[in-house]
């Protein structure tokens, strides 16, 4: 069937119909589920009123503490208990424990739980991440993940979709993170509410998977439903070697968007003309070029988050803090997002490098960026941040400040105690090769790396 | 369809789901405790001013961000029998329609709106009608499908009568096939 976008294929195939339409409300088959200690615990309270013993498929629940882990009262360590216990009763084998896991979005990519062509269900609204292996994934509360924990469907509304061109090569210093906080300054936090966001164009073949996962994570800063990358070879080169380190091959479908697919708007960006952006208090679409932005001071500088704490982002960071320290007025803390990511960056040496920049590393959590733990912020504070929300009272009191950067424009700023752009450290900016090795101009977009829409099975599956 | 009619809290747009319940209050999932903070990052005030059915009146986005279903159970624990605003966030929309917290989209519903006017909704006839500027205005109709989960309850006692009709299924026609109803709405 032609003239449908790779979300309505996706969609399609779970309603169990060949065709459908934005607008149409569909019950659609969940591939996998997820919830953390703070959605989860409510979710198995709902589920326990329905009645209903067992979770409809235990191999499709994920259950990750991330937000108050380690937890930081009784009250947390309650409901670390309860997802636990759930998980133990249930069989729900993908309970990932501390010290095993992390931060959910980063996780189960990782994991290789997150494929392709799947409909991903995440009680926590940056669930969108997972669109970034061409997945229809979306945020939602604790009682509609209790009835996809019973029944294993969830109804859902086809969103339109909407198509962002990316083009020209991403100058010095600028990441997925850049073009995500300069998309939403254009459409508005608002801008892409109930839609798709389509990410394609030539410019993404520069992006890493790592990057990649920040652009679509942040589709619900712009009010969107998901945010999808249509697989290409950089996608399914992430997804074998993911497949290959864990032993868990489960099938995939790479799908693409038809030349002829109908969206509801398209936006072309020329990302050779953009430079590190800062979302300054208190909305992440009030993004602007760093180096126009005020060099206001700063009291903590956190590189972390289910948004920018992955290898690349670390490797950026300890690329301009290494033989720097931070300002002695700042702490600078460092949370890697997995504990595989973790254990790679102890490797690589770039836990040692924040150390002895000052920083404070910790185990994997969410932690400060929700202001749960970890780094809350006091009365008037200012923070530059890595993460993906600087609303009021976000990360602690209401009268703090958040500014949103990438990883490299937080460490300039933690060595210089203020708003600063790496370049003002005289530090050469890291040599960016296309992420798709091999890649035609042209590369990222369209129809994927197979060509036509195929079917891929692991060996183990 | 009811009649609700209230003093409104009103505020402006982009009220993002940390203001109305911030995460350090995440570890508690009950409605009356939750309550005890809500609106707490935009309103200190408002937990000491809120009476039951009173309305809050807000701009477009309201419930943007994070997704916890918590920040619609402190708004229903709280007693507020209804929030009207310019547009909702999405995953707000079905927090609030899953536990039973009654919510009407209603474009152009700030003009003019201060704290303390007299609002009335009136659910049936899809009207907001702010009594103290003597304003009137439409509200969006909820999709057919979503007024069915409202209907019945909210989503759990939807789900509860969907699973029902399942074993109907399983029972009464092919006793051996699991149950596989399709469920499809076109």
């Amino acid at each position: 069937m032609s003239g449908l976008t790779i979300t309505e294929k996706i969609l399609a195939r779970a309603a169990g119909a060949d065709v459908v339409r934005p607008g149409e409300i569909v019950m659609a088959r969940v591939d996998l589920a997820m919830g953390n200690d703070v959605t989860a615990p409510v979710a198995i309270a709902r589920f326990r009123e329905l009645g209903v013993e067992r979770v409809w498929d235990p191999s499709k629940v994920a259950l990750v503490p991330s937000h108050f882990v380690p937890a930081k009262d009784i009250a947390s360590a309650r409901l670390g208990m309860t997802m636990r216990e759930f998980a133990r009763e249930q069989g729900i084998e993908h309970y990932f424990e501390l010290g095993r896991g992390g931060i959910e979005h980063i996780l189960l990519p990782e994991q290789a739980l997150a494929l392709p062509g799947m409909v991903i269900i995440g009680a926590d609204s940056h669930s969108c991440t997972y669109g970034a292996v061409g997945a229809f994934s979306t945020g939602v509360g604790s009682t509609d993940l209790a009835a996809v924990l019973a029944t294993g469907k969830i109804w859902l509304r086809v969103p339109d979709s909407v198509k962002f061109v990316y083009e020209g090569r991403p100058g010095p210093w600028v990441v997925g993170k850049d073009l995500i906080l300069h998309v939403i300054s254009q459409v508005g936090d608002d801008g892409c509410a109930y839609q798709a966001m389509e990410h394609t164009g030539p410019a993404l073949r520069y992006l890493s998977m790592d990057s990649r996962f920040t652009l679509t994570n942040m589709a619900i800063e712009a009010g969107a439903k998901s945010g999808i990358i249509p697989p290409d070879e950089v996608t399914l080169a992430y997804v074998r070697s993911r497949q290959e380190a864990t032993g868990r091959h489960l099938p995939f479908d790479v799908l693409a968007s038809d030349p002829d697919a109908h969206y509801a708007a398209e936006h072309v960006i020329d990302v050779s003309a953009l430079e590190p952006q800062v979302s300054l208090p208190s909305l992440p679409s009030l993004a602007q070029p760093v180096s126009t932005a005020e060099r206001v001071r700063v009291d903590q500088v956190f590189i972390g988050s289910c948004t920018n704490a992955k290898l690349e982002d670390l490797r950026m960071a300890a690329h301009v803090l290494r033989g720097r320290r931070a300002d002695p007025r700042v702490r600078l803390m460092v949370i890697p997002a997995t504990q595989e990511i973790w254990l790679r960056a102890n490797e690589e040496g770039l836990l040692q490098v924040f150390a002895e920049a000052g920083a404070t590393v910790s185990t994997p959590t969410c932690g400060a960026c929700l202001g749960g733990h970890m780094g809350v912020l006091g009365p008037g504070e200012v923070c530059v941040s890595t993460s993906n929300r600087n609303y009021v009272g976000r990360m602690g009191h209401p009268s703090a400040r958040v500014y949103l950067v990438n990883p490299a424009v937080a460490a300039a700023t933690a060595v210089l105690g203020r708003l600063a752009h790496p370049d003002e450290l005289g530090v050469e900016p890291p040599v960016l090769e296309p992420a798709a090795v091999g890649a035609s101009e042209g590369g990222a977009q369209g129809d994927g790396a197979g060509g036509a829409d195929a079917r891929t099975g692991g060996g183990g599956a | 369809m009811s009649v609700l009619e209230g003093t409104a809290h009103v505020y402006g747009p982009n009220v993002d789901t940390d203001v109305i319940i911030p995460a350090r209050y995440l570890t508690s999932t009950e409605a009356e405790e939750l309550a005890q903070h809500c609106m707490e990052g935009i309103d200190p005030e408002f937990v000491s001013r809120v009476r039951p059915g009173d309305l809050i009146v807000a701009g477009r986005n309201f419930g943007s961000g994070s997704s916890r279903e918590h920040a619609a159970l402190a708004i229903k624990g709280s007693g507020v029998a209804c929030v009207v605003a310019e547009s909702f966030a999405r995953i707000f929309f079905r927090n609030a329609i899953n536990v039973g917290l009654p919510i009407v989209e209603c474009p152009g519903v700030t003009e003019g709106a201060q704290t303390g006017d007299r609002f009335r909704v009136d659910l049936g006839a899809g009207s907001v009608e702010n009594v103290t500027k003597g304003r009137t205005f439409r509200a969006t109709p909820l999709p057919p499908f979503v007024q069915e989960i409202l209907d019945a309850g909210g989503l759990m006692p939807w789900v509860a009568r969907q699973l029902a009709r399942e074993r109907e299924v399983r029972v009464g026609v092919a006793p051996e096939e699991p149950a596989q109803a399709d469920w499809r709405l076109d």
